[in-house]
């Protein structure tokens, strides 16, 4: 049911992109976009009451959760830090060049 | 020059005052945090996070004069550089040390102890230099368009 | 063995000593030219090296072996993409030493160049689906910086679309990574090869159809394309070349090989999929570029055109149209960097892309015009040049696959592209000269060098094509035709 529930959000973040005029709700839909799937890998790693899967001194033989789906997010999310830094650096420049935030308005480009 | 008389720069004494208070413990959590990666949750890009965001927290409440003569943009990206090289380095070392990318050639150490994990330790400083530096300069990269822009 | 990893190792390394170098140029020039130099060296010593290890060889990184560890795969397929993607990239970075005099910042755009070469040569090396995904994020995000790299407004807009359509496509490859391990338990590709073998359910299909259009965005297949003609004429002239030449290959054509046939294994559905996009691509994308009047925008069309070919061979899935695909695909790296150079060449000189303004440029830049002339003829597949030796093999097997249709079509196609070479060089190079570029001169001496060196490899691969073939081509044939006994091959060995 979860897993419907992140399907259901990336599709949300794709709508956004797809009809939003202002770029920086694009970046926004993206943005949800990539929180979905990192939802999704999370829910990937979780087993029924398991609990973190940090090893400390006590804890032994304990259900951990799986803990590769969360080193992927992890990766994931500072890839996705890198791109939405440069996708707002270049949204700014935009500005700068066309005084406007406004994808119908910026148009040079056709063909 | 005493920044906390200059209320013309930045943002209210109040900021400043707790800023001041709060700032080396922020970074001393982060260096906590590099450290007992391969231990607790964490690691190299958390740390590092923690630790770029207390610079963060400087040039928002000090102004980025203040900030630049901590750390100038200049010398976070040749941080930046200079983590990422570690990085790099380590993993070139297993292959003079045992002959594989990335092999793990320092002794292991006992499970939970601060010194274990081989190199894993020396690879989380290295990122956390790298991440701390790189989420700095990318703050004030943007920093710098926004004054552009009025101009 | 150790010189695997180097591939990823020495561009990483190169690109954070360049941001240290600063604004040292010659300095940075000859960091830059050296790294790729002994890449493109090390890449053709891994030739008898492989033959050595029966075609397959398995680097486990820190010695965790797979499925667990994360695993470098060195075949056919690979070592055919290593030295593709490394040649080009050292001619580039030759003619870059010229070319980039104009732009500020000369070890920044190195440094980004050389971050999206380790990226292509970390996704054409690994074994992992993860990993994958890391390095093509790698070079995609470099190649963001590198489109908006001359902060026009043009160039913003160019790489904002690009930006936008590959995030995308990046959010839908990761998606179905996510969906594969929670399928199988795995990310090693071997392995989960192994596991879905045989097996037919939904998930399984949905998680292909987002590879299929994850990976069409990033290759800019048809009804995918719309980036490529915005982004590749934006960037400046060697990454414009860099990008058509080899990125959208290495991140969207050979990671469709690669899982399409390695990992899924193929079908009749699969392979009438590949064939029916290649036709769209190369038909609209030839009438597209017949219309353009800018002459980077034109190249960028017909690299949709070429692809289309490439796919196309590859749908035909039997021998002689495996080979064609592989062979256009190294024909088309080299011709398409070839034209891109001249392109940038052009307008080094004469500062203007458009087709009308130019004229009768051969007189006063004789080695652009000579090689332009050597490129346009081998795209449009006019023999002895390469570019008609794969054509042909691509309609070898397509007639032998008994698709006459398609076969005709792939031959009108062709003498489109004729068409629009034509008229490229009547525009720019032939014809009465104006006056106003009497003046100009040839460009810089290493610019000429590298455009010349291409365009001897032009006519050298279509006079050598039968050793090139046995070398070369045929290991990475053989990969793609042992299909999903890779997993086999890969935990096994």
């Amino acid at each position: 049911m979860l897993f419907f529930l992140s399907f259901v959000v990336f599709l949300i973040g794709l709508y956004c992109v797809a009809t939003r005029k202002n770029l920086l709700k694009i970046v926004m839909g993206i943005v949800i976009m990539e929180y979905a799937v990192n939802f999704f890998l999370i829910l990937l790693g979780y087993r029924m009451g398991g609990v973190a899967p940090i090893v400390t001194e006590g804890v032994k033989e304990a259900k951990f959760v799986d803990p590769l789906p969360q080193a992927m997010v992890l990766t994931s999310i500072v890839i996705s830090i890198a791109t939405l830094a440069f996708i707002v650096a270049i949204c700014i420049r935009i500005y700068q060049r066309y005084h406007t935030f406004d994808v119908t308005e910026i148009r040079r480009l056709k063909g | 020059m005493n920044p906390l008389k200059e209320p013309q720069r930045g943002m209210t004494v109040i900021v400043k005052t707790i800023a001041k208070f709060v700032v080396p413990p922020i970074i001393l959590f982060g260096i906590y945090i590099v450290l007992h990666g391969h231990l607790t949750p964490g690691g190299g890009f958390a740390g590092g996070v923690i630790v770029g965001s207390a610079f963060i927290l400087l040039t928002l409440a000090f102004g980025k004069e203040v900030a630049f003569q901590k750390l100038k943009r200049s010398t976070a990206s040749v941080l930046e550089s200079v983590g990422a090289l570690i990085f790099l380095s380590l993993a070139l070392l297993g292959i003079a040390a045992g002959g594989w990318f990335f092999l793990n050639f320092l002794p292991k150490g006992h499970p939970l102890r601060i010194l274990s994990a081989g190199f894993i330790p020396l690879a989380n400083i290295g990122i956390g230099i790298k991440v701390g530096a790189g989420i700095f300069a990318v703050f004030l990269t943007l920093i710098v368009f926004r004054v552009s822009a009025k101009k | 063995m150790n010189i695997i990893p180097l591939f990823v190792a020495v561009p990483l390394g190169a690109a954070f000593i360049l941001v240290l170098m600063g604004k040292r140029e010659i300095a940075s020039d000859v960091i830059v030219n050296l790294a790729t130099l002994c890449l493109a060296i090390l890449s053709l010593v891994l030739i008898p090296f492989l033959k050595n290890n029966n075609g397959v060889f398995v680097y486990a990184m820190g010695m965790w072996f797979p499925p667990k560890g994360i695993n470098l795969v060195l075949d056919g397929l690979s070592l055919f993409m290593l030295i593709v993607v490394n040649t080009v990239a050292f001619f580039i970075s030759l003619y870059s030493i010229g070319y980039m005099k104009r732009f500020t910042a000369k070890s920044r755009f190195y440094s980004l160049f050389m971050l999206m070469l380790a990226g292509m040569n970390g996704v054409v090396l690994t074994g992992d689906f993860f990993n994958l995904f890391v390095f093509l994020e790698i070079a995609s995000i470099a190649s963001y910086a590198l489109v908006a790299f001359g902060v026009e407004a043009e160039e913003l807009e160019a790489a904002f679309k690009y930006m936008v359509m590959s995030s995308i496509a990046s959010v839908l490859i990761l998606f179905s990574v996510g969906l594969l391990y929670g399928l199988t338990g795995s990310l090693n590709m071997a392995d989960v090869a192994g596991i879905i073998q045989g097996e037919n359910n939904l998930l399984l299909s949905f998680s292909l159809i987002l590879f299929l259009v994850g990976f069409g965005l990033k290759a800019a297949i048809i009804p995918f394309h719309a980036w490529l003609p915005d982004a590749h004429p934006s960037a400046p002239a060697p990454i414009s070349a860099m990008l058509s030449g080899v990125l959208i290959k290495a991140l969207g054509v050979y990671t469709i090989i690669r899982i399409f046939f390695n990992v899924y294994g193929m079908t009749t559905q699969l392979s009438w999929t590949l064939m029916i996009l290649g036709v769209i691509s190369m038909i609209s994308g030839g009438l597209l570029a017949i219309r353009q009047e800018d002459f980077k925008r034109l190249l960028a069309y017909s690299s949709i055109s070429q692809i289309g070919y490439i796919l196309v061979g590859l749908g035909c899935g039997n021998y002689w149209g495996l080979i064609g695909a592989l062979f256009h695909l190294l024909n088309h790296a080299t011709f398409k960097s070839l034209l891109f150079l001249n392109s940038g060449a052009v307008e080094y000189s004469t500062g203007t892309r458009k087709l009308e303004e130019m004229g009768g440029l051969s007189k006063v830049m004789p080695v652009t015009g000579a090689t332009s002339t050597i490129g346009s003829l081998s795209i449009s597949g006019i023999p002895p040049f390469n570019g008609f030796w794969s054509k042909l093999f691509i309609i070898f097997g397509l007639v032998q696959a008994g698709h006459f249709i398609i076969t005709a079509l792939t031959v009108l196609v062709s003498v489109l592209t004729l068409a629009y070479y034509l008229k490229v060089q009547r525009f720019a190079f032939f014809g009465r000269l104006r006056e106003k570029w009497a003046q100009i001169k040839e460009v810089p001496k290493v610019m000429c060098v590298s455009m010349i060196v291409l365009a001897i490899i032009c006519i050298g691969t279509g006079i050598l094509f039968y050793p090139l073939m046995k070398t070369i081509l045929e290991p990475a044939v053989a990969v793609l035709q042992e299909g999903t006994k890779y997993s086999i091959l890969i935990l096994g060995g």
